[in-house]
């Protein structure tokens, strides 16, 4: 995030002049800032590639396990019962390289591994190894589209609660810093410490097995209700716990920080000016507080979305939430590289594009920032 | 030294700093209490045993402080051997040389519920002719039961509780039940134990000269220990306490590795700027990309689940993260400051001006944020251990949890299992965080007073 403020003694120039050197800068600073988050991508890509690979050493294990499964099925299997020994073994052998080619381990890791990356970066996320979706495909695409809708539910109602109650709670605070309410938020700021799944696993023992008020994970009754409206209310009951944990575990801090980030910014000699001048307090807050801290605000947002993505893996697991945190650790179980990969490169981009994006909404937001102007000391 | 003074003089201002370091120096004495009085090997074995170590234990039960606030005690286990107050032993001889030696185990039971097993334990000692014991049950209303009566080897272990014969002499009530079930309730579908004194007599015959059998009766009640005991029949006791030296160790390695090394490559790029600078810039977005958790799983999963590898690439992932960004910023400040400039006329090492200047200067900014993420670490090593990729081999609160998730403790009402060591991590986790705080308010010029 390159940003500076321009302290440069404004020089006096000629408006078309200036319109091209500012259209020129943007443009190259755009270019250069998009080579390198490209080469970023690229790179951590490839290192995600290379540990979910281990190396090539993942690769043995998994032909051992297909030499020994192929084995036991063709033993297994009935129709081969009246066969000769010679011609069984035949057969494994064959169904082994098969198989190998299905799954392209009989190719060099350097081979297999610059391919995986080039149709990750093209976005051809290709088909899983082992894992499929519920309609039985293999396509990694319909698997991540098929649990992104529950990831971002959860995720969504949570992230979303948390940003804007907090962020409100905050301002609030920090107009009457010192009061009751401000000094517990204080006390109670350091429960963030401990993780969402943890007090997922508080709130399933008091409202799940000791007042069986809601269910212990999931996402809807079995058997499924049949009207819509019964449907989304099992969906709510089955949504309650995991969002109240995930509001849990950052409310207070997330209150905290806001709160104190505010008050360092309403301690400005502008905003004691503003008062003195007698401007009422929502004036001061929306006009003096806020507006200055709308870069920082927006790009906590903006990594909040992205965040929307990864799901959490282990608030899902806790919860047999089916989303793509539950599916990423199943894959990693699983040995299933390519859905690794995918669920990675699609963080990465979005990652990329936001960092990338944010650039700019700085400069719309903030008059003082000026895009790509020099060397900055970020 | 007078600095130290004010800090701590400060610190007790915070209740909340007082309640952390109280926490912490707790945590801190326990560890060195536990590694000193139960050594390393004794713990492993005592967690890894196997039946040998376990088979005098209840299953999932919870631990004898439940009973404290219980007006309906539960069973309490037993285990009485001779020479124990309640064990009467006779002995005598006939004079075909024969010695007859009569044990009568004395059971006071005052509960409402029965127990979960009872077992008894033979050692004996003879050359060709094995012993013979006959057992006999004496209840509280004065009936007499057989249960059973068979030769031993050395190493002898009888289950009451699933002898069937016992069981069918019984009217079909398992031998727990059967046993202190009263004549009236036997019958019925809810059968109550009758209170009072119960006789267990063995009479093991030895028909060799010094030959001997010691029976020893276990009775495995509905309460064990302090900790209670896992589905496995291991005394929780075990993680609970070694829990806490690994829990401190792996978030106080982590946590002081971590921030030591961001700060110094933070201080080195900055010094240098240029390439290496830029170079720790393009590193640091890189691991922006990483999948952190994911790529914890992938290591546990594919390569080893040690703890100590974990916590390597823990450090090594967490290095180049915002911290770097932030402690450069801070850097960049003191880099011009007029010291540095002395020091640079005076000809100093870049070496010396990073160590010796700049680093120092950042001191008390590092301290509460090294603070402020041990409880992070903590819990990633539980996060972890849920995931079951905790370390096989070592007891710890993470994977306790885990065990009773698998186990599905709080859909069976085993309360105990999981909230022991979740008390304990939530307390370590608050401790820290109080206490990084304050240390935060008070040594970070920006929010004194705030």
């Amino acid at each position: 995030m390159e940003l500076e403020l321009d302290s440069k003694a404004p020089t006096e120039r000629t408006a078309p002049s200036a319109a091209w050197n500012t259209a020129s800068r943007v443009l190259k600073y755009s270019v250069v800032r998009l080579v390198s988050l490209f080469v970023t991508v690229v790179i951590g890509i490839y290192l995600t590639i290379m540990i979910a690979n281990m190396g090539g050493y993942v690769d043995k294990m998994m032909i051992a396990e297909i030499q020994e499964r192929v084995t036991v099925q063709v033993a297994k299997n009935p129709a081969n019962k009246t066969m000769d020994p010679a011609t069984k073994a035949r057969i494994t052998e064959v169904q082994i390289q098969n198989e190998i080619k299905r799954l392209k381990l009989d190719q060099p890791l350097a081979v297999r591994t610059t391919r995986f990356l080039k149709n990750a970066l093209t976005l051809n996320l290709g088909r899983a190894m082992f894992l499929t979706s519920d309609s039985g495909s293999r396509s990694i695409r319909a698997i991540i589209l098929e649990r992104i809708p529950y990831t971002l539910l959860l995720m969504g109602t949570s992230e979303l609660i948390l940003f804007f109650s907090t962020l409100y709670l905050a301002l609030a605070l920090s107009r009457s810093y010192g009061s009751f309410w401000d000094k517990l938020v204080i006390a109670l700021s350091p429960t963030s410490a401990v993780p969402p799944w943890f007090f997922g696993i508080f709130l399933i023992l008091i409202f799940a097995a000791a007042l069986r008020l809601l269910p212990f994970g999931g996402v809807i009754d079995a058997p499924v209700p049949q009207d819509f409206s019964a449907r989304a209310l099992s969906v709510l009951k089955h949504l309650i716990l995991p969002a109240s944990a995930l509001i849990i575990s950052s409310f207070f801090l997330s209150i905290y920080n806001w709160r104190t980030f505010f008050l360092i910014y309403s301690s400005e000699d502008y905003v004691e000016m503003a008062k003195a001048k007698g401007l009422p307090s929502r004036d001061v807050e929306s006009r003096y507080i806020l507006r200055p801290t709308l870069p920082t605000i927006i790009t906590s947002f903006a990594l909040l979305l992205i965040g929307l993505w990864t799901g959490a893996i282990i608030t899902e697991t806790v919860f047999q939430w089916p989303g793509l945190g539950r599916t990423t650790y199943k894959a990693i179980g699983l040995y299933d590289t390519p859905v690794i990969v995918g669920t990675t490169i699609i963080y990465a981009y979005l990652l990329a594009i936001t960092v990338f994006l944010l650039d700019f909404i700085y400069a719309l937001v903030d008059p003082r920032v000026k895009i790509g102007s020099g060397e900055s000391p970020q | 030294m007078k600095s130290l003074k004010n800090t701590l003089q400060e610190i007790l201002k915070y209740p909340s700093a007082v309640f952390g370091t109280i926490i912490v120096l707790i945590l801190v004495v326990v560890a060195i209490i536990v590694m000193v009085k139960i050594p390393y090997s004794q713990a492993i074995n005592a967690w890894r045993g196997g039946e040998q170590v376990v088979r005098k234990n209840p299953k999932t039960v919870p631990p004898k402080w439940y009973n404290w606030f219980r007006s309906e005690k539960l069973v309490e286990s037993l285990d009485m051997q001779e020479g124990d107050e309640d064990v009467i032993v006779e002995e005598r001889m006939t004079e075909g040389g024969t010695a007859i030696k009569t044990t009568t185990f004395t059971i006071n039971y005052e509960y409402n519920s029965f127990p979960q097993e009872l077992t008894l334990f033979f050692t004996s000692a003879y050359t060709a002719k094995q012993p013979f014991v006959s057992i006999k049950w004496f209840t509280p209303d004065g009936r007499e039961i057989k249960v059973a009566n068979f030769a031993i080897t050395q190493n002898y272990t009888f289950p009451i509780n699933q002898d069937a014969k016992l069981k069918k002499k019984l009217g079909d009530l398992y031998p727990v039940i059967g046993l202190f079930a009263s004549p009236e309730s036997a019958k019925s579908a809810n059968p109550v134990p009758l209170q009072g004194e119960y006789k267990l007599e063995i009479e093991s015959v030895m028909f060799e000269e010094g030959s001997t059998v010691q029976p020893e009766f276990v009775m495995l009640g509905q309460v064990f220990g302090w900790a209670g005991t896992d589905h496995q029949r291991r005394d929780l006791l075990v993680p609970i306490l070694w829990g806490v030296p690994i829990a401190l160790a792996f978030g106080l390695i982590a946590a002081v590795g971590t921030s030591i090394l961001t700060m110094m490559i933070a201080g080195i790029g900055t010094w240098y700027g240029g390439v290496t600078d830029a170079l720790i810039q393009r590193v640091t977005e890189i691991n922006l990309v990483l999948p952190f958790l994911s790529i914890l799983i992938m290591v546990g999963t594919f390569y080893s689940r040690s703890i100590w590898l974990i916590l390597g690439v823990t450090v090594l992932l967490s290095i180049f993260t915002g911290g770097i960004k932030s402690y450069r910023a801070i850097f960049m400040q003191v880099k011009e400051s007029t010291f540095i400039e002395a020091a640079k006329a005076y000809g100093a090492s870049d070496r010396r001006i990073i160590f010796r200047y700049l680093i120092p200067r950042i001191i008390p900014l590092l301290i509460p944020g090294l603070v402020l993420a041990v409880p992070s670490f903590v819990f990633l090593e539980a996060s972890l251990a849920v995931l079951g990729l905790g370390d096989p081999v070592l007891p710890t609160w993470g994977k306790m949890i885990n065990d009773a998730y698998e186990n599905a403790a709080l859909y069976r009402g085993w309360y105990y299992w999981i909230l022991q060591p979740a008390v304990l991590l939530m307390f370590t986790g608050l401790g820290f965080a109080s206490l990084g705080f304050a240390l935060d308010r008070i040594f970070n010029p920006r929010l004194r007073g705030m």
